[in-house]
Formats: C-alpha cells, structure tokens, sequence
C-alpha cells in the first residue's frame, strides 16, 4: 500500500512516449538479437582467454568514461532460502497483510554457483549512459555490437522527480530495461552481467545469515544499514552511505527495492541448485529488499514483492512504454557477473525475457 | 499491491439494477435507455487512435462492463489496427472490442461517421485544433464525451466550446475534461490543504514544466513526395500552432489548470510573458520556451515556465506559496506543506485517468450528468493568454484574451489541401488580434 502512495507525478505527460518500438515489443527483431548476442559472447570469450578478471573486489571503470561501479565477490554456497512459519518478526509486522509471509515459505535448501555483485545499487551516473547516446557521446567510440543492444526511448520527464541524480540510485525503470543495461554493460566490458536471480540476491543479502535481518532479529538497528519509511524523509538516498552486510553489500535492504530476474513464483519445498523461474508472463516479477518507502517489515531478507501493471497505471497511452515504471519510484537494480560464464542460449535468455511487451 | 476497486458501489449499483431490468431502470438512464434496454450496453465511440486515445479507451472499457468499443475514427488505417489490436490483447475486456470495418471510418470527417454510427459516449482525442468541432458536433448529436486537454488551441475555439458546454448541460449529457490532475484523489487531498488554509492566504504559484521535446518536426527531406500540406501538418501536429496551441496551451496547460485550481478558478487580470524558439523550427511555427506572470485580481500572481529543449534541467513542479507556509508537489513522489501547519500526503493513490472514466461512466448510468466547461474553458483560456502574451510581447488583459478574434483552425480544410504556414510568432511585431 505504502508504495502505491509514492509514485505519481509527471505521467500526465507521458503523452509522447507511444513509439513504434513500442508497439511492437522490446525485441522486434529476434534473429538480429541473436546474432548481437553471439557477438558480445565471442567478446566475453575471448576477454576471458585474455585477462579473466580476479578473485577479490574490484573497482570496474565504464570505458571510456569517469563512471565507475565497485563489485564484491559472493562465495558459492548453500543456504535456507525463505522464512519459516513465525520468525518473520511477528511483534512488527502489521498482522493484516499475512499472505507476504505465505509467499515465503516454505523454506527450503538452495545451492547457488560463485558471482560478483556490485556493491551498491546502480546509479543515474551509470544507468543514464545507456539512456542518453549523447550522454558522454564523444568519449564512445562506435561500437557495433554495444550500439545494436536496444536502448529506452528518450524519457519525457526528468526520471529523478527531484530526488537527485549524482550518486543516487536509477529507479523507475521495467526489469526489461534492467535487462537491456546489463546486455548493454557485458557488451561494453567484455564481461557477462546479468540481473541475480531471486534466489542469489536473498542468499547475497543474507550474507550467511538466517536471521530476520543480516545482522539479527531486532529491526532498531534497521536505521544503521538501510533507509527505509522511518528515516528516509519520503526520498531515495545516496547508494553507499549505510552500513553494508557482512559480504560489504550496500543498501540491500531499502533505499530502492532490486528487479530480480525470477517470475514471482510460490516456493516448492524440495532442495534446488541454482533456482531460476524464467519468466512465462509479463507479471508478476519477483522484487526484493523493500525500499525508502517501506516500514521494517518488508525490508526482511526474505521478504518479496510482486511486480504490479499499477507500477505503470500513469501512463496515459496504449501501448504502455516497455521501459518506464513511472509510479514505481522506489523500484532499482543492481547486477551480478556469474563466475562461470554461460553459453550463448542462457546468455539470450538472461537478457530476453520475452514477456517485454506488457501493454 | 492493485489498487482497491474504487468502483465497488457502481458495481453494486449495476447488481442491482441488472436484476431489475424493466420498471425499475425508469429516469435513471435516460440517454441509454433509449438505445439499449436489453443488453445494458454503453457503446462507446473515439476520435483520434493514437496512444492517447487508445488509453482513454482501455479506460472507458475497464471502467463499465458493459462498455463496448464499437467504432473509431482516425485519419490514417494503420494507427487504427494498432489501437484495436492493443485493446483486443487485454485479458479482461479485450472480447468489448467490437469494431467492424464498417465501422473503422478514415478521414477528416469521420468524427461524423463516428457520431452517426450510433453510439453513446464519444471519446475526443484528436489534436487538440480539432476539439471544438468535434465537441460541437457530438453534443448536438445528444452524447456524452470524454473530452481531452486542451479543449482548443484559440479564443474562438474556447467560446464556441464554452456555449458547447452550456448546451451539454441543458442536454443533461455529461461531458468530462482529461485535466488528470483533477481526479488525482491525491492531488485532489493537496488541494484541500490549501483551500482550507493551511499555508495561509496563497500570495504566490511558481509552477514549472521542463520536459524533453514532445514529437520534435522531422526534416523537410521525409516528406514523402506529393503529400499535401495538411496531411503533413497533422502527421506532425505537434508542431503548428493550429493544431496544437503550442507547448504552453498542449502540455504546460495541465501546470495551467493546477494554477487555475490554487486561484478557485478564478481568472487572472492580466499576464506578460516571455517565450521563444532557439532550436530550429524545422518548418513548424511553434516556441520551445515560456515564462508566464500572472497577476490575479486578489495581488496573488502565479508564474509558469516551460521548455522542450534536450539536454536542459528538467522538472516539472509546483511551488505555492502563502503567508504561513509553502506547499510542494513533484520534488520527491509525495506533496508536502511546510511551516505553521506541516502534512505530507499518506495513503493509497488511484489511476486518475481510470478514474475519471470511472466518474463519467457511473455519471451516464446514474443519469447525474457531470459538467467539466466551465474549468477546462478557463484553464485552456489561461494558457492561451500566456502564449498570446509571449507572442506580441505585450500585457494581455483577461478580457482582452477571450475576446480575441484569432482565428487559428483554417477556414477551409481539406486532406489534400494547400495550407502555408504562417512564420513564428515575433514579440513586439506579431498583433494581438
């Protein structure tokens, strides 16, 4: 409900955003796409026989420009992955919503592969490269293969909503356009990133934790490591200036919820290696980690949300554009670089959802 | 995570009504009774099928069950199977698009055909030059219209649609304006604030609307060759000032009528105002930029400011201003006032475009017509006198505003027709008319 309240603004005046592109959904042409993907593969490939990058955290320079990204290794392993019945921190909750803590049970054993994850969430620094060609569009060099990854149609209206760009998360965005930047960024770099899966980022966030929260039950020292409704003055903040979790992850919990790359799906109770729910439909996705517009409860490591067309109700056309969540101004990503590359069909799959085209 | 139903008690209301189909519908449906005393069907006809107006029909369609799309017009066949495909994809009301090709009408005058087809409730989404015509000619022909902003691009244009209006109501037709903002519920919950006085006596209204262009002017070059004047002017509508009233009157007008909204819908004495164009016009007569002053006849004046240049600061907001306290809308997702009274908005937001379909749909099965002239006259009429204000680079008066003799809609139109374009607007030269 709370986050229902915070979008709104401006969507009167998406009235231009109806293009063709959108009309006829996020990849027009799936042939050429693959083919791209094949090309940014061989790339990610032969980078790899060059210079595999190397255990440890590392900074990542977006080539050719000053924006930069830090990522921190996340260990292979095995954790519980959900809550089970009555630890959901009940003295908390509000009792009237009891289907969030259905949706997270039953808990179960998930085993999941080695990746790096960047540290914070991805900001308007990073994410407006992609958004505006001209953004920085003397220090790019024409790329084929990065050109031909499609890219948001220019947005009408200023996507902060006067929160502040330098430093703070990117929000708003669909999980196709999420999709699109880490296609855009692997094709860049040489290096494959992609959305985590719903299961990555909760045992990412757990950080080796089965507590409520990484660091225990008491949601009070929530106000240490996350902005959340009780602290964040009805804003976003800048990424980073909490406390990270215990595997140096920043802003986990709060400040924007992340895309995951799941369908949002019930829990099955046997073992599993490596979950993912590729996406069947266009909603619901899988969201994780509450945001500034959430109360403790839902910033729970176990915690999901559900993705919602609400998230776009203000934007007036039809179609509806593929790439803004207009109303969902607390919604954001980050990615993660999976230590073992995969081949070229998942690589087409992690970055084509194909549900783009939503209305 | 879904909005509640806000529509619960039409709901209802129809359970019941269904039920007792026959002596009890009496007066309460009046201009659908007529037409449709088996089904209960509200057929719903629309002018213009861009993405707008295939919006404003998804809308009319999940607003009543019984609401069915049976006929559109457009000028171009294409931009009409992409609005019937679009809506036929929605799970739900996708099966209420019943638009035969007999019923699919092309042409300048197929707003007519549209009428004529036999339907109810008329949704008017064209460029906004066309809107008076097109509102005339449904109220005369007894249907209820969801009329989109602005309501017109001229003085003549916003009188002929204010006398529309008052036939409309005569008629006990119910005619609704796209001004959103008004069936924001959390707008609207702003508003109350300030009317019941929690920043003091409003002295001020700085409100602005910096955007990227909206559909920028092709180059000459792609214009196909033998396409006429008027066929090229309005595939690309935005750029003529007869079609789209300029920046100021086709977009900035929603920071317009909240202005309107803060002042009572009073209207303001007088205004001066900057504007221009610093980006090439590309063979299209409008501005890129406008500062507004308004005076209001309390001392309070209001300022708006807008601009379609790429790669500008952007924002699009509304600061207010009074004796005890100032409040905020769109610097952060939540409305704010501060100082002797302090509030944010809380609570759950509904769609504003669903609801304003939701409002006229339940006002035409209750037989309690709604009425939006007066407002969305004044409001298009406050962001016109600004443009005339940034055109002749003179103080307009009110008065002199609505009395105004421009005539921008041509005298005679044809698909293939000839049609100049007259040269942008030259404050200190160009007239006030």
């Amino acid at each position: 409900m709370w986050r229902l309240l915070a979008a709104f603004l401006a969507a009167a005046m998406l009235a231009a955003a109806g293009t063709d592109q959108q009309a006829t959904g996020g990849n027009p042409d799936p042939a050429k796409e693959r083919a791209n993907v094949e090309r940014i593969y061989a790339r990610i490939q032969a980078q790899q026989r060059e210079s595999a990058r190397k255990p440890g955290a590392a900074r990542v320079t977006i080539p050719n420009t000053t924006v930069s990204y830090d990522i921190v290794p996340v260990p292979a392993g095995e954790f519980e992955m959900g809550s089970a019945a009555g630890d959901t921190n009940q003295k908390d909750a509000s009792q009237k919503d009891a289907s969030r803590k259905k949706d997270e049970q039953p808990r179960h054993k998930v085993r999941v592969d080695a990746f790096w994850m960047q540290a914070r969430e991805v900001t308007w620094d990073e994410y407006r490269l992609f958004m505006f060609d001209a953004q920085g569009a003397a220090a790019n060099p024409k790329e084929a293969l990065v050109d031909a990854v499609s890219r948001p149609t220019r947005p009408y209206v200023e996507m902060s909503f006067g929160m502040g760009i330098d430093g703070f998360p990117a929000i708003s965005m669909t999980q196709h356009a999420a999709n699109k930047y880490a296609e855009w960024l692997s094709a860049k770099l040489g290096e494959f990133y992609r959305l985590p899966t719903e299961a990555e980022w909760e045992y990412a966030c757990r950080a080796g934790s089965a507590t409520a929260y990484p660091f225990g039950d008491d949601p009070s020292k929530l106000v240490d490591y996350a902005w959340y409704s009780a602290n964040s003055d009805g804003k976003y903040h800048q990424v980073g200036t909490k406390k990270p979790n215990q595997w140096g992850l920043y802003d986990m919990l709060g400040n924007v919820m992340e895309w995951t790359l799941d369908q949002y799906a019930p829990y099955k109770a046997a073992a599993e290696s490596n979950p993912w729910i590729a996406a069947a439909q266009p909603y619901p996705h899988a969201v994780r980690g509450g945001s500034w517009n959430d109360p403790a409860d839902m910033l729970r490591c176990a915690a999901r949300v559900a993705s919602d067309p609400s998230w776009k109700q203000q934007d007036p056309q039809l179609p509806k554009s593929i790439w803004y969540e207009t109303d969902a101004q607390w919604l954001g990503f980050r990615l993660v670089r999976p230590v073992k590359i995969p081949g070229v069909d998942q690589m087409y799959r992690y970055w084509n959802s194909g549900v783009e085209d939503d209305q | 995570m879904k909005n509640a139903d806000s529509n619960s008690g039409r709901r209802d209301f129809l359970k019941t009504t269904s039920t007792a189909l026959g002596a009890a519908i009496g007066a309460g449906f009046p201009a659908i009774l007529s037409a449709q005393t088996v089904t209960n069907a509200i057929k719903v006809g629309v002018v213009g099928c861009g993405g707008r107006g295939s919006g404003a029909a998804a809308q009319a369609l999940q607003a009543d069950e019984y609401a069915e799309l049976t006929a559109v017009a457009e000028v171009d066949q294409s931009h009409v199977e992409r609005c019937l495909q679009n809506l036929k994809r929605n799970a739900k009301n996708g099966a209420r698009v019943k638009v035969d090709p007999a019923n699919q009408f092309i042409g300048l005058d197929a707003y007519q055909k549209v009428i004529d087809s036999g339907v109810d409730v008329v949704l008017l989404a064209t460029p906004p030059g066309f809107r008076p015509t097109h509102l005339a000619a449904c109220i005369a022909a007894n249907k209820h219209v969801f009329c989109e902003k602005p309501v017109s691009t001229d003085a003549p244009g916003v009188r002929w649609v204010g006398e529309t209006a008052a036939k409309a109501a005569e008629k006990k037709l119910s005619l609704v304006a796209g001004f959103c903002w008004r069936y924001s519920n959390m707008i609207q919950d702003t508003f109350a604030q300030v009317e019941s006085g929690a920043i003091g006596r409003l002295v001020a209204y700085y409100a602005t609307y910096y955007t990227n262009p909206v559909k920028p002017m092709p180059p000459a070059s792609s214009r196909p060759a033998g396409m006429s004047d008027v066929e090229w002017q309005i595939r690309n509508w935005y750029n003529f000032v007869w079609l789209c009233g300029d920046s100021i009157v086709e977009q900035a007008v929603h920071s317009a009528d909240k202005i309107s909204w803060a002042m009572n819908d009073v209207a303001p004495a007088s205004c001066v105002a900057v504007g221009g164009r610093t980006i090439p016009a590309e063979g299209g007569n409008i501005y890129d930029h406008f500062e507004v002053s308004y005076l209001y006849p309390n001392g309070a004046r209001a300022f708006l400011a807008n601009r379609q240049i790429v790669g500008c600061y952007n924002e699009n907001s509304d600061y207010m201003l009074g004796t005890d306290g100032t409040c905020t809308i769109g610097r952060g997702p939540i409305p704010k006032i501060e100082g002797k009274v302090n509030w944010a908005y809380s609570g759950q937001k509904y769609d504003m475009y669903q609801r304003e379909h939701d409002l006229l749909f339940d006002s035409i099965r209750k037989g309690k017509p709604m009425n939006d002239g007066k407002r969305m006259t004044t409001t298009t009429m406050l962001a016109i006198m600004g443009r005339m204000a940034a055109y002749t680079g003179k103080q307009v008066t009110w008065d002199e505003a609505v009395n105004s003799q421009e005539k921008l809609y041509p005298e005679q139109l044809a698909w293939d027709g000839k049609l100049d374009v007259p040269s942008l607007a030259r404050p200190g030269v160009t007239k006030l008319v």
